[in-house]
């Protein structure tokens, strides 16, 4: 196991400690941006949706993992971003202007949307975000000039400095871009959590009224979490957009919200890792179902693909063993195989168990 | 006399409501988070009762079929808790939400792949027939609806307020651990609580598929329902009642006098209008933690 | 001037008079207890003092500023911290980062800053962990700096606790029974810290406190309160002397009827 040994206090402040990590980080960085080469044009289309679902995981981490407010709307935001951009791209706004506006347009919403929101708690919160999702669904079809209505819009492809970073035409050059969007936001999100903002943050979810006795600003917060959660949400639903060229409201179902939320809890809630692991998996298990499904056919005739709804269902019970079995999900348990393995044969069984709350409440606050 | 057609339309509708919400807050009173398969087992016990009662099923009369669905989905409801929920006991909220939105899914699956995606249609003997009073015509099912949602709610109160059960499970509810030291089962009162909600939601399932088809996707209206949990105040039993009626008659009354589009968001504007004027609902649960 | 000047406060709920005129101040540089039976409304005055209730009449004078006026975040940038009876700290967090928390009314950067980490959040950054660090020698709490509140045992929970208040650099710490649950002896640490706070940090006390022997060691002056209403104040042995004190502690009806107040 290796140990680092703190000098100074910019070792607790730095991303990471020593050369190692960084080495490791920058392996994994060059790994993805070799990706074109490495892999196939379906693949790599893959590989961009996780991306993007990870970006958009990332926006609801900060929110639900780093804040402890549950937003099942989030694919409001995400349809907001897309909108934006895809309307302000064909207006003739150049894709590098469009695409913060986007973010930011989701982002004020939200912070908007946070300012009575902050005075809810928990499941209202939750069910409050549900019911503007719907409000923002029915508006889509309201507005119907701005949006394309039920037909739908076309996101314009990209241009940058006369590159074509077309999803169809130039898959390898979208995927970079998309590469370089998801490290800066990530980059940003670490900074974050290491700084005063980031533990404000900490602070409103684990008691609001000692954030309070600390001079936190507890309604502020709530809000400057709610708007960075709901532009980078925007962020990634104006790369959805992007990646799906053509669009409307359907995209940006109750699923979309639900999928978000499997990918924080699943991915391991209160890690940016977790965004990651959880957007892997929700991408990977439809292709592995698919792949199942056509070798279960192709050799033992058993035709999977006439009962329905068979991939949400594979979905809920993995989701219901993960809430069961492992609720800091896939991150947390990757944790406690590296501490085994680390500390091999010293691990203990009880290490990580968990302490139940039995008394926390929501009618107390 | 429009006017008041629509707003008997929207009371009968809103009992649904009403009831799917019911639903809502005795989970709330016993696992402390919100069933969100309410929605979804609501359509299962309209779908079982379907199973039962029509003809190219079971072909059970009417009434022990419909009594018999109850119970099925009492057993239901009493096992979801016993053997899923149970297990996250002591975990927060949130764990809840999500373990109760994937078992709709699979609830949801279950109907579709017994009954199938088509709607379906459950045959009652009243299908069709109206009653005249005064220059009103009322549909038998609308009468129904309210009588039936009316007794249910006064059976309710009294099981809450008047039987020593009852009292036991509100008592486990304000306090778990309280209750607990002071003899109340309170595990086996949870799971009964759920049976409770799922023989509510079974009621709520076929008043509904009386008044039209039914298909595994209905239990979406559980979102409307949770409008209607919200404005009445988590936690309040009237209060969800009364906020299932007013969704109910707002929706038909939006309908008709303002643009389309707007009916179908009418209910949560309104619960919007009221968590931002009340963070608690109509009728408000929540207190500050003491310190 | 006194540093905090408490008049003639009040706070009903419903029909609960949980305090009812309690008046009082606060010197500089001075420990100042508050005893009373359970439910007789010590907790609350804190309560009222950070702002977390509104009270129904009476002021609250700090350094000559009126604390009704401000939302109760705004109150730790006049100077005051505190502490809580049950332990409110960030379980999720180490105690390192509990800490750190307690230095957020003397941030200087923004959320843009902080997203970018431009090199002053990092200066920044490095003044704060020195100030934590301080905190922590004194409070001997090095060992566990990296550590989950979730996993420490009660006793060092409280200490940490008054170590976030201290990280806030406050000029006046409430410290709301911070010797219940513990042992004899880190009771007697708690002493020497109060006493360190007041001579090396010149910090003011106000405490509220069960155990007498801690309150006789520490105390410039006591103020016994029962069913909201100021009893006697005096120094510890004046006001333990004090025969209404006595009764409210030991038997006649005002103890029993307290018993039934709002902590």
């Amino acid at each position: 196991m290796r140990v680092v040994f703190k000098t100074s206090y910019d070792k607790d402040i730095d991303l990471h400690p020593d050369w190692w990590d960084r080495g490791k980080i920058a392996a994994l960085l060059v790994l993805m941006a070799l990706l074109p080469f490495l892999v196939g044009e379906y693949y790599l289309a893959e590989a961009t949706n996780t991306l993007i679902w990870a970006l958009a995981g990332m926006g609801l981490m900060v929110l639900v993992g780093h804040s402890g407010q549950v937003s099942l709307g989030h694919a409001a935001f995400m349809a907001i971003g897309a909108y934006v951009d895809a309307g302000l791209m064909t207006a003739g706004v150049p894709w590098i202007i469009a695409f913060p506006l986007a973010g930011l347009a989701a982002g004020c919403f939200g912070a908007l949307v946070a300012i009575p929101a902050v005075r809810m708690s928990g499941i209202y919160l939750a069910i409050a975000t549900l019911a503007l999702f719907v409000i923002v669904e029915e508006m889509i079809i309201i507005l119907e000039p701005l949006t394309g209505g039920v037909g739908g819009m076309f996101a314009p492809s990209i241009m940058l400095f006369g590159i074509d970073f077309d999803r169809y035409a130039s898959l390898s050059n979208f995927y970079w871009l998309v590469l370089v969007v998801v490290s800066l936001v990530t980059w940003a999100y670490a900074n974050l959590l290491r700084s005063p903002t980031g533990r404000s943050f900490l602070a409103v979810r684990d008691s609001e009224v000692s954030a309070r006795a600390l001079g936190i600003n507890v309604t502020r917060t709530k809000a400057v979490v709610f708007g960075l959660s709901c532009g980078v949400t925007g962020l990634a639903g104006a790369l959805m957009g992007h990646f799906i060229s053509f669009f409307n409201y359907e995209l940006f179902s109750i699923f979309i919200s639900i999928n978000l939320l499997l990918v924080v809890t699943i991915g391991g809630l209160g890690f940016i890792q977790g965004a990651f692991f959880g957007a892997i998996l929700i991408t990977a298990v439809p292709q592995m179902i698919a792949i199942l499904r056509d070798g279960l056919n192709a050799t033992v005739g058993i035709d999977l693909g006439s009962v329905p709804g068979l991939d949400t269902l594979i979905f809920a019970v993995i989701l219901v063993g993960f809430i069961i079995y492992e609720p800091t999900g896939l991150y947390g348990r990757w944790l406690k195989m590296r501490a085994y393995v680390q500390l091999f044969p010293l691990a203990r069984r009880d290490m990580f168990r968990r302490q139940k709350t039995y008394l926390k409440t929501e009618r107390m606050r | 006399m429009e006017i008041i057609q629509l707003l008997i339309g929207g009371v009968a509708s809103g009992c649904i409501y009403g009831l799917v919400a019911l639903g809502f807050v005795l989970i709330y009173k016993a696992s402390e988070g919100v069933n969100f398969a309410q929605g979804d087992m609501m359509m299962l016990g309209a779908f079982v009762a379907l199973g039962l009662v029509n003809s190219e099923y079971w072909a059970l009369p009417f009434i022990p079929g419909i009594l018999l669905a109850c119970f099925i989905m009492g057993g239901v409801g009493y096992g979801i808790d016993r053997f899923v929920v149970r297990r996250i006991f002591g975990q927060p909220q949130f764990a809840l939400v999500i373990l109760t939105i994937a078992l709709g899914f699979v609830l949801r699956f279950v109907a579709g792949a017994i009954w199938g995606f088509t709607p379906l249609v459950l045959e009652t003997p009243f299908a069709g027939q109206s009653v005249r009073f005064g220059g009103l015509v009322l549909g038998y099912e609308d009468v129904i609806t309210i009588v039936v949602t009316a007794v249910l709610t006064l059976a309710l109160w009294a099981f809450f307020s008047r039987t020593k059960l009852g009292l036991a499970a509100q008592a486990a509810s304000q306090n778990q651990m309280a209750a607990y030291i002071v003899g109340v089962p309170v595990r086996r009162i949870n799971s009964m609580i759920w049976g409770l909600s799922g023989i509510v939601a079974t009621v709520a399932g076929v008043l509904y598929a009386a008044k039209g088809a039914i298909d595994p996707n209905i239990g979406l209206l559980g979102i409307k329902a949770f409008a209607a949990a919200v404005i009445g105040g988590f936690g309040s039993l009237p209060g969800a009642l009364l906020g299932g009626l007013l969704i109910g008659v707002v929706e038909p009354v939006a309908a008709r006098y303002l643009p389309s589009g707007f009916s179908q968001m009418s209910p949560y504007v309104l619960m919007l209008i009221v968590l931002t004027t009340r963070p608690g609902g109509l009728f408000a649960q929540i207190h500050a933690k003491k310190v | 001037m006194s540093l905090l000047q408490v008049t003639d406060l009040a706070v009903h709920f419903g029909g609960v008079k949980a305090v009812d005129g309690v008046s009082f101040d606060v010197e500089e540089g001075e420990v100042f207890s508050i005893i009373g039976p359970n439910g007789a409304g010590k907790s609350t005055i804190f309560n009222l003092i950070s702002r977390l209730y509104e009270p129904t009449r009476g002021s609250i004078l700090f350094n000559g500023e009126e604390l009704s006026n401000r939302p109760a975040h705004a109150v730790a940038d006049l100077g005051i911290a505190r502490t809580f009876q049950n332990i409110e700290l960030f379980d999720h967090s180490t105690v390192l980062d509990n800490l750190l928390m307690g230095r957020h009314g003397h941030r200087a950067t923004n959320w843009v800053q902080d997203l970018l980490f431009l090199p002053k959040v990092r200066t920044e950054e490095r003044a704060h962990r020195q100030k934590v660090e301080e905190v922590m020698e004194f409070l001997e709490l090095e060992a566990y700096r990296d550590k989950m509140i979730a996993g420490l045992p009660y006793g060092v929970r409280k200490v940490v606790e008054i170590g976030r208040a201290l990280a806030m650099g406050p000029k006046l710490i409430l410290l709301d029974e911070p010797a219940s649950g513990l042992s004899v002896e880190e009771s007697q640490d708690v002493a020497f810290w109060i006493e360190d706070m007041r001579r090396d940090m010149g910090l003011s006390v106000l405490m509220v406190e069960h155990d007498m022997r801690l309150v006789t060691q520490v105390s410039d002056r006591v103020l016994a309160v029962a069913n909201g209403r100021s009893l006697a104040l005096g120094s510890a042995a004046e006001v333990q002397n004090d025969p209404e004190v006595q009764a409210a502690y030991l038997g006649s009806d005002s103890f029993l009827a307290a018993e039934e107040g709002v902590a």
